[in-house]
């Protein structure tokens, strides 16, 4: 059983959102980098989990990125991960990242991929759908629960207004958010030990990209709020009705 | 060459979300001067003629029980099949939009972006403004393929009716096994959906616990809102998971936001600062929520909010 975990790299969920060379780049000047929340707590302590249930498992870790991705990559791996893979590439489109991790899994055949719900970044919710279809295996999106048995696996995915539970066969690709696994914090040993841990650089395969980023915005800033007196309630009924129309 | 728009339905009826898809996608075959068709799969109760007044001039339909519950793989080869002769696709971004587009774009090498507030600028190239970093910034996305997805972001897009017939063809289509076997549904009913909701009610810590929901759930219901809350909260099991909103959780974009006894963290910002109008009821002045809001009352919220609660009922001639 061999399980890939997608980790991506993003701006700590404080970082101040700014973006220079004329609005075309993110300003990561003094930005601190944390692996994306969804990898970290769900689906990377998830498929640590099922290693945990049966040592016979062995979990790759694989990231697109430069060389400064490596420290996100050593913290996942000081969480748990029998090894990593860097793909040695700039992330910018979608579809060149996933066509690079669809690559990495075709080498290793895997029989279970697992990515985050989305990066906290650009929002794309794409990666993983991207992966299974180049693949031409399962997507399940969303998934808040887990469960393996043999090869069969018992997923629970968020729909609009509820859940599902599925049955699906490996391999499949699985995007993972809350509920999935509670999050963990890597101890002394697991930190220690991921310094050795084998970190392998490839080299990107040739993929076109599809889009591209124009240029970034901020939005308007908020005019200030108007504050009502707590003795007079059914005044901010009245803003809400006749001056917002929200009610 | 047309625009081709992905109408998802729950239980027989059209979502909310997919009508906002129907003239996102009815504008933007205007300003490529061609149509908008829609694709409807699974069986469905309602009158899908009733998209020609959001402007689609033809839906497409697999109508078979099969396609019921969705299975990413079956329902992207069919919609390949049937967006043959498109240009654009469009999706809502809700849960099924985000299963199924990206698996779209792979197939069909269609430069896609997903989160999609507003109608692309197609003067020069083809350029889709969508929202990232939760929220807190936009990006303008140029799609260089000649195929585009676009998977608009919920309650992004006002709805505009007019008058206009759909005609409603049943598409030859093979339906290809599902890898995916559904074992059970487990849907919120009686419930406003939380990404659908025009007003949304949301209570944090500052509640002290449970029992005081009332407080929340009373407002709500008069309002005719959904429910929501902090994550604390949702990890404290005050409340369920699926009402936590946030950059962990989910993102929202209501008309009305309402927050009472949330402290306004930038992670619970990121999933609801997108709202048109947001009011806060804290009884901390500093409370940093109160920067982010268009209306606030600085006050105990269980002495302020049964008191907006009568003066809502007053304003609907309830009292
Ligand atoms: C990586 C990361 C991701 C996160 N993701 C999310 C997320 O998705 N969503 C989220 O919500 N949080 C998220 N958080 C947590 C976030 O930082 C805050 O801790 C959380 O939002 C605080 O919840 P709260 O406002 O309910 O509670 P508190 O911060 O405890 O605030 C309670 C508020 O209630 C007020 N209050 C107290 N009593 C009353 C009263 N009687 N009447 C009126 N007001 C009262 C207080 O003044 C205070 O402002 C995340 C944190 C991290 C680090
Ligand atoms: N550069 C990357 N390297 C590895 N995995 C990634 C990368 N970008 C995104 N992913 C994975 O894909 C998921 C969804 O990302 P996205 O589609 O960009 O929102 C993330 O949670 C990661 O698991």
């Amino acid at each position: 059983m061999k399980i890939l975990i997608c980790i991506s790299k993003t701006p700590d969920t404080t970082a101040k959102i700014a973006f220079t060379d004329n609005n075309t780049k993110f300003a990561a000047d003094g930005v601190q980098w944390i692996i994306n929340p969804y990898d970290e707590w769900y689906s990377l302590v998830r498929a640590i989990e099922l290693k945990e249930a049966d040592p016979s498992v062995v979990l790759h870790l694989v990231n697109v990125g430069g060389a400064d991705s490596e420290p996100i990559i050593r913290k996942a791996l000081a969480l748990g991960g029998d090894e990593a893979i860097r793909v040695n590439a700039d992330q910018s489109d979608s579809y060149f990242t996933a066509a690079q991790i669809a690559q990495i899994a075709k080498e290793g055949s895997y029989d279970l991929i697992f990515t985050g719900k989305e990066t906290i970044d650009y929002n794309g919710s794409s990666i993983g759908g991207m992966i299974a279809e180049i693949l031409d295996i399962p997507f399940v999106s969303h998934a808040v629960k887990f469960d393996l048995a043999s090869s069969q696996t018992t997923i629970v995915r968020e729909i609009d207004g509820g859940e599902e539970t599925v049955q699906v066969n490996l391999p499949l690709v699985v995007s993972c958010q809350k509920g999935m696994a509670e999050q963990r914090i890597p101890n002394m040993k697991g930190i220690m030990g991921a310094r050795t841990k084998p970190l392998k650089v490839v080299e990107p395969i040739a993929t076109e990209a599809l889009t591209s980023v124009v240029a970034f915005d901020l939005p308007p800033a908020k005019a200030g709020v108007k504050l009502v007196s707590a003795d007079n309630p059914e005044e901010l009924v009245r803003l809400l009705s006749e001056e917002a129309k929200a009610i | 060459m047309s625009v081709l728009v992905f109408i998802d339905i729950a239980d027989g009826q059209i979502k909310k979300a997919s009508f906002e898809a129907a003239c996102y996608g009815a504008q933007t075959a205007a300003l490529l001067a061609t149509k908008a068709e829609a694709i409807v799969l699974g069986t469905c109760e309602a009158d899908l003629s009733v998209l020609g007044q959001y402007g689609i001039s033809k839906v497409h339909t697999v109508s078979d029980a099969k396609l019921n519950h969705f299975d990413s793989q079956v329902f992207t080869k069919i919609i390949a099949d049937a967006a043959a002769g498109a240009d654009v696709i469009v999706f809502s971004n809700n849960t099924t939009g985000k299963a199924i587009a990206p698996r779209l774009s792979a197939r069909l090498k269609a430069g896609l972006v997903t989160g999609a507030v507003a109608l692309p600028e197609v003067s020069a190239g083809f350029v889709v403004k969508k929202s990232v970093f939760s929220g807190k910034a936009f990006a303008n996305i140029g799609i260089n393929s000649a195929k585009k997805i676009i998977a608009l972001n919920p309650n992004a897009f006002n709805i505009t009716k007019t008058d206009g017939i759909a005609e409603v063809a049943a598409l030859n289509s093979e339906i290809p096994a599902a890898a995916v076997t559904v074992l059970s549904v487990n849907k919120v009913t009686g419930e406003i959906p939380l990404s659908e909701a025009d007003i949304v009610v949301s209570g944090g810590r500052g509640l002290k616990g449970p029992e005081n929901w009332g407080l929340v759930t009373d407002l709500a219901k008069l309002l005719g809102a959904a429910t929501a809350c902090s994550r604390p909260v949702a990890d404290i099991h005050w409340r369920p998971h699926h009402e936590h909103v946030g950059q962990t959780g989910l993102a929202i974009a209501p008309n009305l936001y309402i927050a009472i006894g949330i402290s306004g963290a930038i992670q619970h910002l990121a999933g609801v600062n997108r709202s048109k109008t947001i009011v806060v009821i804290n009884k901390d002045p500093e409370a940093p929520f109160f920067k982010a809001a268009d209306y606030g009352i600085v006050g105990d919220a269980f002495e302020v909010v049964p008191k907006i609660i009568d003066a809502v009922k007053k304003l609907k001639g309830m009292s």
